[in-house]
């Protein structure tokens, strides 16, 4: 008796994977014939005009002249909504709707350097507690 | 706030598809509270002022031991601290996570300053292999030259050589500025992902070779292009930025920034999942 083939109906969502033609490709995408998966253009220079004021708190704080390693700092999108990546954390780090944002980019960048300063530097960051159960000395 | 907008229509990201594209699985996803307080430093770090000074003679001391004395004077409240006689010491200054003026009166030998995230260093002399390996944040300065693998796996923050580099500078960087105002020497910008290396001088062969991604400014002249480096348009931003990065290095402040080659990954290398098969095609 043949066996009968039985597939297992698989709950998990496929990943939406992208494909050339279906969205609007940069010119390098066109090139090189695949999507480019960033979710934010990551040699943006900072436009240092577009400052805030709490980064300028900051960045004399610590004692610098600029904005240092924030400058690699962008807002990106976790799941269509705007986020900041925490290299920390290791995670996006969801802006909530409560807080408006400005449709530019530089604008955008600096927010979510500021938002993500008080983000890591919060005595709720997980690291916190990750530190406080694995510090050796 | 000026300039809120909620626009309807699609922007060039999410026409890109940049907003939907899904990495399940791949990061954790925590949300802002928006209620955060305004904190300059991380949690637990010491409470340093960068008026009160003092000196630390390593002469007699392991690199271990001075690395504890130092992070037993920022439990002090030190702010400045003045290292005499690194005479060369291996791993000096690694692991400091807190704001700090350091200053190494000397040279020092591999792995100094490594894995540091804040500090504001300045070295008097030389530095051996892989100085500031992994910086987070901060800024190195270096007054003279630096051995090879300057700035490996640099995160963030800026490094500094105000004399020339060895080989592989700024290899497997991930973000932060590496600034050089002589020299550097074969494979600079090696596998960079992220980030951006400025030379002021010339570059030996191989320049940025199998970068992923990532920003090299050259000033003089170039050994040769590596695999998949490729020109780029030096824009006004660029122009701007340059300027005002080389006057925060205090070196090159005259130098005409506008005759500097922009070199940028060409993306081939980019998904190294995609090329694997037609590599095992290759090897078999």
């Amino acid at each position: 008796m043949a066996k009968k083939k039985t597939k297992a109906k698989s709950k998990v969502k496929k990943e939406k994977k992208l494909k050339l033609g279906t969205f609007k490709e940069t010119a390098r995408e066109k090139l090189i014939g695949q999507h480019i998966g960033y979710r934010y253009d990551v040699n943006l220079l900072p436009d240092y005009k577009k400052i805030t004021p709490f980064l300028k708190k900051y960045i004399e704080a610590m004692g610098w002249d600029d904005l240092n390693w924030l400058e690699d700092i962008h807002m990106g999108y976790e799941e269509d909504r705007p986020a900041v990546f925490c290299r920390n954390a290791n995670g996006w780090v969801t802006i909530p709707k409560s807080i408006k944002l400005p449709d530019n980019q530089q604008d955008r960048d600096m927010i979510a350097r500021e938002l993500l300063v008080k983000f890591q530097m919060s005595p709720k960051h997980p690291l916190v507690d990750l530190k406080k159960a694995y510090l050796k000395f | 706030m000026a300039n809120i907008k909620n626009p309807e229509t699609k922007t060039k990201a999410q026409s890109m598809g940049m907003h939907t594209e899904v990495l399940t699985g791949r990061t954790q996803q925590k949300f802002f509270n928006p209620d955060e307080a305004e904190n300059f430093y991380y949690f637990g770090t010491y409470d340093v002022d960068f008026n009160k000074r003092t000196d630390l003679d390593v002469k007699d001391m392991t690199a271990p031991e001075a690395n504890k004395e130092i992070d037993n004077l920022m439990s002090q409240g030190y702010g400045t601290i003045v290292i005499k006689n690194p005479q060369g010491k291996h791993s000096l200054g690694v692991g400091i996570l807190n704001k700090l003026n350091l200053i190494f009166e000397g040279s020092l030998g591999y792995f100094g300053m490594g894995s540091c995230d804040g500090p504001t260093v300045r070295i008097n002399g030389r530095v051996g292999w892989s100085c500031a390996e992994n910086l987070m944040a901060g800024k190195v300065v270096i007054g003279k030259n630096a051995g090879s693998c300057f700035g490996a796996a640099v995160r963030g923050g800026d490094l500094i050589c105000k004399g020339s580099v060895g080989a592989r500078t700024g290899i497997d960087m991930k973000g932060g500025t590496i600034i050089v105002g002589g020299d550097a020497g074969a494979f600079t910008g090696f596998m960079m992902q992220r980030g951006r290396i400025i030379i002021l001088g010339d570059v030996g062969i191989n320049l940025g070779d199998s970068m992923y991604d990532g920003t090299i400014f050259i000033g003089g002249k170039i050994g040769s292009y590596g695999s998949d480096a490729v020109d780029a348009e030096l824009t006004k931003n660029d122009q701007d930025w340059l300027k005002r990065k080389l006057k925060v290095a205090e070196i090159g402040e005259n130098f005409d920034v506008s005759k500097m080659k922009k070199i940028v990954a060409g993306k081939k290398l980019w998904n190294y999942d995609n090329l694997e098969p037609h590599e095992k095609k290759g090897a078999i």
